[in-house]
C-alpha cells in the first residue's frame, strides 16, 4: 500500500481545518430556534453569498477528486462529466429557481403541496428526497474513506472505518449546532478554499507545461498507456454500442439531475426573494464553471506528472489522482493543504445533505404527514435534529461499504434518481395546468422505483465482476452471481422519460381533474412572489 | 376583489375562491408571463439542443471530434469549451436581463396584490 506525504503533517493540517470550520459553524449558528432559522438560515443570505454556498454544496468530492481522476485515467471522457454537471445549472436558473423560491417554504414537497394539496404527494416527495440524499451521501462517504486512507496512512480496514465514523460524527455536530446558517458559512469558506486551492494547482501545472494547453495535452498523451486516444472521446464510453448508449443515458441524467437535487433546491430558500434566488444561481454557474475548467487541467496534469500506473495502484484509485498530483507539485505541505480542502469539501457537502434530509423528514413526514400540519415548530426542529443523527449514522455505514467505487460515478447515479423522481413533478406543477395528485404520485414513485430498480438489475450491482467497460467492477464481486438484465450502468435514458410519461398518464386518467384555481394560484405566486415568505432583509 | 394576508406562512387568501384566476387572466399578469416566456423558452430549447448535439457527436462521431484544430487541441475539446462558453453567456445574460425586464414588474404586482388593490 502507498502512503504519500507525512501522515503527521497531514493530520495536523486536517485538525487545523476541522477546528477552523467548527469555530465558523458555532459562531455563525445563532439561536436556531425556529424552523426558518434551522432550515433556511433565517432567509437572510444575499444572492452572492448563497451562490457561493451552493457552489460549496455542489462541488463535492465527486467534482474535485472524481472528475479529475477520471480525466487522469480516461482523458476526454472524464471531461464529459463536467460539461453535464455544468450545463444542468441552466435548467435551475431558467425554469426552477424563481418559481421554487416563490412557492415553497423549505422543501420541494412544499411546492407540490401548494399545487395539489394532497398528503400522499407530500409523503412521496419526501421519500424521493430522502432516497436521493442517501445516494449522494453514500458517494461522499466513499470518497472520504479512500482519501483518508491515502493521506493518514490508515491502511487497516478497521482504521479506515474509524476515520469514516469520525467524518460522520463531525458532520452531525455541524448540523446540530450550526443549523442551516452554520452549514452555509462552512460551505462558503470551503468553496473559496477549494477554488483557491484548485487555482493554485492549475497555475502550477500550466507553468510546468509552459502555459500551453496544447503542450500539456501532448505531454499527458505521451505519458498515458492509451496514447493519443485520451485526447478524444471514446476511451471510457466508446467501447461498444452499449457503452455509447450508457454515455447518452449518463448525459441525460447529468443535465436533468441538477434541477432535481434536493440539497441544491433547498438552498434557494435561504435568500429573501426570487430575484436573489436567481442571482444565487448565476454566481453558482460562474464558480462551478471556472472550477471545472481547473479540473480539466488538473486531470491531464495528473495523467502527465503522476501517471496512470501510480494512480491505479493508490488506495481510492482515480479518486486519489489530485492528491498525488499535489504531492508531486508541492511536496508534503501542499499535499496536506489540498487534501484538507478535499476533506473539508466532503464534510461540507455531507452536512448540506444531512440538513436537507433531516428537513425533509421532520417538515414533510413528521409535521406534514404524521401531524397533518399541526406540529409545533419546537418539536419539528427537535425531530429534525434527531433525524440528522440517524442519517449521519446511516451515512457512516454506507461509507464503510462503498470505499472503492468511483465517486463521480456514484454521484451520477444519484443524479439519475433525482432527474427521474423529482424533476418531472416539479416542472409539471409549475407549468402544466392539468397536472393532478395522481400524476404526481405515479411520476414520483414510477421514477424512483424504475431508477433504483434498474440500477439494482444493472452491471453496477452484478454481472460485471471484471469491471469491463468503464464504470468499474460490480458491487457484488462474485462472478457467478449475475442478475443484471438491464445493460446500462445509468438508468436515466429509461427512467427519466418514463417518469415524465407516468406524470402525464396519471394526470389525464385521474378521475379528479386538476383544479384551475390552484394552478392559477401556483402561477401567480410563482411569477410574482405574492404570499411567499420574505427574508429578514425583505 | 380584495387580497388579504392570512396566517403567516400560508400566503394571502384571496377573497373569492377564483381570485387568483382573475389575476391570472389580467392583462398585466399575461404581459409578465409572456415576457419571461419569450426569454426562457427559446433559450432552454437552444441550450438543450446544443448540449445533446455535443453528446451525440461525442458518442457516435468520435472521429470527427478527434480532428485537430491546432497542436494537440482537437474539435472535441473546442466543442466542450464552447459548452462552457455558452453556459456562461446564458447565465450572465439572464442575470442582466431579469433585474431590468422582469423583477421590477413582478415586484410591483406583488406589492399591489399584497396591499389589496385591484390588479
Amino acid at each position: 500500500m502507498v502512503t504519500v506525504g507525512t501522515p503527521a503533517v497531514n493530520i495536523a493540517i486536517f485538525a487545523l481545518f476541522v477546528a477552523a470550520t467548527l469555530v465558523i459553524a458555532v459562531s455563525a449558528a445563532g439561536a436556531n430556534r425556529t424552523t426558518t432559522d434551522y432550515y433556511a438560515g433565517g432567509r437572510a443570505f444575499t444572492g452572492r453569498q448563497n451562490g457561493i454556498a451552493i457552489g460549496g454544496d455542489y462541488l463535492s468530492a465527486a467534482s474535485f477528486l472524481g472528475i479529475a481522476g477520471l480525466i487522469a485515467l480516461y482523458g476526454y471522457d472524464g471531461f464529459l462529466y463536467s460539461i453535464g454537471f455544468l450545463v444542468g445549472w441552466l435548467l435551475v436558473l431558467l425554469l426552477v429557481a424563481g418559481p421554487l423560491r416563490n412557492t415553497g417554504r423549505y422543501t420541494t414537497a412544499d411546492v407540490l403541496d401548494l399545487r395539489l394539496r394532497a398528503v400522499p404527494v407530500r409523503a412521496a416527495a419526501a421519500v424521493s428526497t430522502l432516497t436521493v440524499s442517501l445516494f449522494y451521501l453514500l458517494a461522499q462517504m466513499a470518497g472520504a474513506g479512500g482519501l483518508v486512507s491515502l493521506l493518514l496512512g490508515v491502511h487497516s480496514a478497521q482504521g479506515q472505518d474509524v476515520t469514516v465514523a469520525v467524518v460522520g460524527l463531525l458532520m452531525i455536530f455541524y448540523v446540530l449546532v450550526g443549523g442551516m446558517k452554520g452549514t452555509t458559512w462552512v460551505q462558503i469558506v470551503k468553496a473559496l478554499l477549494l477554488t483557491v486551492g484548485a487555482a493554485v494547482a492549475t497555475v502550477w501545472v500550466l507553468v510546468r507545461a509552459g502555459f500551453s494547453l496544447s503542450s500539456l495535452l501532448g505531454h499527458a498523451a505521451a505519458a498515458s498507456p492509451a496514447g493519443r486516444a485520451v485526447l478524444g472521446p471514446g476511451l471510457l464510453y466508446g467501447v461498444n454500442t452499449v457503452s455509447r448508449f450508457n454515455f447518452i443515458s449518463l448525459s441525460l441524467a447529468l443535465v436533468l439531475g441538477t434541477a432535481g437535487l434536493p440539497h441544491v433546491l433547498m438552498r434557494l430558500y435561504t435568500v429573501p426573494d426570487a430575484a436573489q434566488a436567481r442571482r444565487s444561481v448565476v454566481w453558482t454557474i460562474c464558480l462551478v464553471g471556472v472550477f471545472y475548467m481547473f479540473t480539466l487541467v488538473l486531470g491531464f496534469g495528473a495523467m502527465w506528472l503522476v501517471g496512470a500506473k501510480q494512480i491505479e495502484a493508490a488506495p481510492g484509485k482515480d479518486n486519489s489522482a489530485v492528491p498525488l498530483l499535489a504531492f508531486h507539485l508541492g511536496g508534503t505541505v501542499f499535499l496536506g493543504l489540498v487534501a484538507a480542502v478535499a476533506f473539508a469539501t466532503i464534510l461540507a457537502v455531507v452536512a448540506g445533505l444531512t440538513i436537507t434530509a433531516s428537513a425533509s423528514f421532520a417538515h414533510d413526514i413528521y409535521a406534514g404527514v404524521l401531524r397533518r400540519g399541526q406540529a409545533d415548530p419546537d418539536s419539528e426542529v427537535r425531530v429534525a435534529r434527531i433525524t440528522a443523527i440517524v442519517i449521519g449514522l446511516v451515512a457512516v455505514l454506507g461509507g464503510i461499504y462503498a470505499k472503492d467505487v468511483d465517486v463521480a460515478f456514484l454521484v451520477a447515479l444519484a443524479f439519475a434518481v433525482a432527474a427521474s423522481a423529482n424533476l418531472p413533478s416539479i416542472l409539471y406543477s409549475f407549468f402544466w395546468p392539468r397536472f393532478t395528485a395522481r400524476g404526481a404520485l405515479w411520476s414520483i414513485y414510477g421514477g424512483l422505483v424504475s431508477a433504483v430498480g434498474l440500477i439494482i438489475f444493472s452491471p453496477v450491482v452484478s454481472g460485471n465482476a471484471a469491471g469491463l467497460g468503464g464504470a468499474g467492477p460490480s458491487l457484488i464481486s462474485d462472478p457467478h452471481v449475475n442478475f443484471a438484465f438491464f445493460p446500462l450502468d445509468n438508468p436515466g435514458l429509461v427512467s427519466i422519460p418514463l417518469a415524465f410519461f407516468l406524470g402525464w398518464l396519471g394526470s389525464v386518467t385521474d378521475p379528479h381533474p386538476s383544479d384551475p384555481a390552484r394552478f392559477a394560484r401556483m402561477q401567480v405566486r410563482g411569477l410574482t412572489g405574492v404570499g411567499a415568505e420574505r427574508g429578514s432583509h425583505g | 376583489m380584495s387580497v388579504t394576508q392570512s396566517s403567516p406562512g400560508r400566503g394571502p387568501v384571496i377573497g373569492t375562491s377564483s381570485g387568483y384566476e382573475l389575476v391570472q387572466g389580467s392583462r398585466e399578469f399575461r404581459t409578465l408571463r409572456r415576457r419571461l416566456g419569450y426569454f426562457v423558452v427559446p433559450v432552454t430549447v437552444m441550450f438543450l439542443g446544443w448540449y445533446f448535439l455535443y453528446v451525440i457527436l461525442a458518442a457516435f462521431a468520435p472521429g470527427f471530434m478527434r480532428i485537430t484544430v491546432f497542436g494537440e487541441v482537437n474539435i472535441g475539446l473546442c466543442f466542450g469549451l464552447l459548452q462552457f462558453g455558452s453556459t456562461f453567456l446564458i447565465a450572465l445574460g439572464f442575470g442582466r436581463w431579469a433585474p431590468r425586464n422582469f423583477d421590477p414588474l413582478a415586484a410591483r404586482m406583488r406589492q399591489r396584490l399584497e396591499t389589496g388593490r385591484k390588479p
